[in-house]
């Protein structure tokens, strides 16, 4: 595990912005969440604190939320992120040996981020692509029917984008 | 003359390359002088068939597929601007057999129109629904939909009518409409296409609930995963604001409906309903008690209409031709059409929207063709994780909600995976202790540590470690889930365990007459 650094200057004014911003709406942690990690990339600890403060709740309720929902991260993560899904429509496709085919080309296992922090891999439950198995979501594309060599062509484009 | 060319923006048909396809027709048309209008469409839901192009023609839209970006010269060679043939011709879209025989209430529109033109949407029936309703009594409104027989299309098939009649009847100075599109469920993808494809008919149907109920807010709990719809429900909300059917005073009647999107992060438990609303509140999705019920005390506290998507994009139609219209529709207790999803292991993966009462089998066969791998179909898994694995012998009931749970099984949302004969359905048991396991909220104790210890036994089992006394176990852990968890997601992970065990003894390592 990375240990976090300090929010830089920039994080801050951006954590404050988002706070300013949301903090009024109608159950307000979620847009905030979502907004703090579509901007810094994950969601650093030391967030906690400030939306503590700015919803008027406890940092082990902000902590909590953070921490039950699985898309929520809080470490940072690689460039691009692959998810292999495992459900069952991609199952009944072969996604088993797909996933071990994913961890064996990118060198990680779940969870994990590549040295060059080009590539983090993680599993998914379900892209509702379920027509075209097995699936795969790169960043906020769905790729269906994933072989192993259309997989190492989906990584090879991003590698030398 | 300019052609008009339509390409799907629907996830489904870009994860095969529609971007690319759309790109380079653009580009073809562009190096060959040919004028084009192209059209990004949501999908027909002939998925084996994406990225399906359409080209208007005089006599219709003609099919063309699957055209990846290096067809596309080939297809202009062919002259598929008037929709000449080519050996991805596929003639006139309405005419392919998989489409013509469906009966499409809910998915009329999706595939056909822009999802962000209301021009488009009003040309092909949109709106007539609220428009009508906008002159009616909100009681006579929720009784329009009880007369049709419509139920909870998300799983557990609750009349609609009643719920909203319940909500009608509180008092509270907020009524709240929230539709649950957190569709976590492997081998669904309906309210995906919906949303992707013709959001406004979402809109419409919760503007509805709104008038019918008395609700003047009302939000749309979509998953993560569907960044998408998403955005696409985003863009059609603000297209309806604009032209007046949605936020202040729609048509100038003096009603207000405001529509809100949530994003979710990634929990499965926020499917169930209590969960989902403690998430819009910005708190951990754990399931809440019932009662109180939602539709007394739902989101922050106020009486809430909570339903699925498919519910809310059955209403429109509902209210524009009438609940009898709709109730004509179905068998028995299951009026209507239900939206299924052919998904896994088949031919021709894609949406068949029919009335209930056809069989498995016409689905699996007539419609998907058998499996892509060509081997025999072995296993189906009906409405989703916490469905029942199908075995042949059952293929020939039919697809109604009463008929299904006869046999412990549940039609739920209408997804079915399909397994051919390579598949061990002991592993699938595994997995779906696993799932539970993963995804449970940790309120319940069944679920929580039922779920865990059932993936130990199955693997004791699977180990060959003392079968029969861990198969006991296991169908003991299965029942004390099945009735005292607090949810369907403890109270129902045991019926892929337990229909596994009853229907595919062998893959456990038991010969069947012992297992019974």
């Amino acid at each position: 595990m990375t240990t976090t650094p300090a929010l830089s200057d920039q994080q801050k004014k951006s954590l404050d912005d988002i706070l300013a911003r949301l903090k009024d709406e109608p159950g307000p942690l979620f847009p905030i969440l979502h907004a703090i990690q579509d901007e810094l990339g994950w969601v650093p600890d030391e967030t906690v604190p400030a939306i503590a403060r700015a919803l008027n709740r406890s940092r082990a309720e902000i902590h909590g939320v953070i921490t039950f929902y699985h898309h929520f991260r809080r470490h940072p993560v690689g460039k691009h992120m692959v998810q292999v899904c495992r459900a069952e429509a991609c199952q009944a496709m072969g996604c088993t040996s797909l996933e071990e085919h994913a961890k064996k080309t990118l060198g990680i296992d779940y969870h994990g981020t590549t040295a060059d922090g080009q590539f983090s891999l993680e599993a998914v439950y379900c892209l509702g692509n379920c027509a075209l198995s097995p699936s795969i979501r790169v960043n906020d594309d769905i790729v269906g029917k994933v072989s192993k060599e259309r997989f190492d062509e989906v990584i090879a484009e991003l590698r030398n984008a | 003359m300019t052609t008009r060319i339509y390409v799907p923006l629907d996830s489904s048909a870009e994860a095969m390359g529609a971007k690319k396809t759309a790109a380079a027709i653009v580009a073809e048309a562009e190096k060959r002088g040919e004028k084009i209008e192209l059209v990004r469409n949501g999908s027909r839901g002939l998925y084996w068939l994406e990225p399906m192009v359409e080209v208007e023609t005089p006599n219709g839209r003609v099919a063309y597929g699957p055209v990846n970006a290096k067809d596309v010269a080939g297809l202009f060679d062919a002259g598929f601007l008037k929709g000449e043939k080519h050996v991805l011709c596929h003639g006139l879209t309405e005419e392919i057999p998989y489409l013509k025989k469906q009966e499409r209430l809910t998915f009329a529109r999706v595939g056909i129109i822009d999802p962000f033109s209301i021009d488009d949407y009003t040309k092909f029936g949109g709106f007539d629904g609220l428009k009508k309703a906008l002159k009616m009594e909100p009681a006579a409104i929720v009784k329009e939909v009880t007369d049709s027989g419509l139920r909870g299309r998300g799983g557990a098939a609750f009349p609609t009518g009643i719920k909203w009649n319940t909500v009608l009847g509180a008092q509270a100075d907020q009524k709240y409409i929230v539709c649950n599109a957190d569709e976590g469920d492997s081998g669904t993808f309906s309210d995906r296409m919906l949303m992707e494809g013709d959001p406004m008919c979402l809109i419409e149907g919760m503007t509805i609930a709104g008038l019918a109920v008395g609700a003047t807010k009302g939000y749309i709990y979509c998953r993560e995963e569907y960044p998408h719809s998403i955005n696409n429900l985003n863009v059609a909300i603000e297209a309806c604001t604009k032209a007046g059917y949605l936020g202040k005073n729609i048509l100038g009647s003096g009603k207000d409906f405001e529509l809100i999107v949530r994003e979710g992060a990634g929990a499965y438990i926020c499917g169930e309903e209590t969960s989902l609303m403690e998430s819009i509140e910005g708190n951990r999705g754990l399931v809440r008690f019932k009662p109180p019920l939602p539709a007394l005390q739902g989101l922050f506290g106020k009486p809430t209409v909570i339903n699925n998507v498919m519910s809310l994009g059955s209403v429109p139609i509902i209210l524009a031709k009438g609940g009898e219209f709709y109730k004509n529709y179905g068998m028995g207790r299951s009026r209507g059409t239900l939206p299924f999803q052919l998904t896994g292991n088949l031919k021709h993966g894609g949406l068949v929207e029919k009335a209930f009462g056809l069989t498995l089998r016409e689905l699996l066969y007539d419609f998907g063709g058998g499996t892509i791998s060509g081997r025999p179909i072995r296993a189906v898994q009906v409405g989703g994780p916490l469905g029942a694995y199908v075995p042949e012998s059952q293929f020939d009931i039919p697809l109604d909600y009463e008929e299904y749970a006869k046999v412990g099984a549940m039609v739920g949302h209408g997804g079915l995976v399909v397994f051919d004969d390579t598949v061990d359905l002991a592993n699938m048991a595994r997995y779906a202790m696993e799932f539970c396991a993963i995804e449970s909220c940790g309120k319940c104790t069944p679920c929580r540590i039922g779920s865990t210890r059932g993936v130990e036994t199955i693997d004791k089992i699977i180990a060959g470690k003392e079968v029969g006394k861990n198969i006991a176990l296991l169908n003991s852990l299965c029942d004390t889930m099945l009735n005292g968890s607090l949810c369907a997601l403890g109270g129902m992970a045991p019926y892929p365990v337990v229909s596994a065990l009853k229907h595919f003894p062998e893959d456990f390592g038991i010969d069947k007459t012992a297992a019974a």
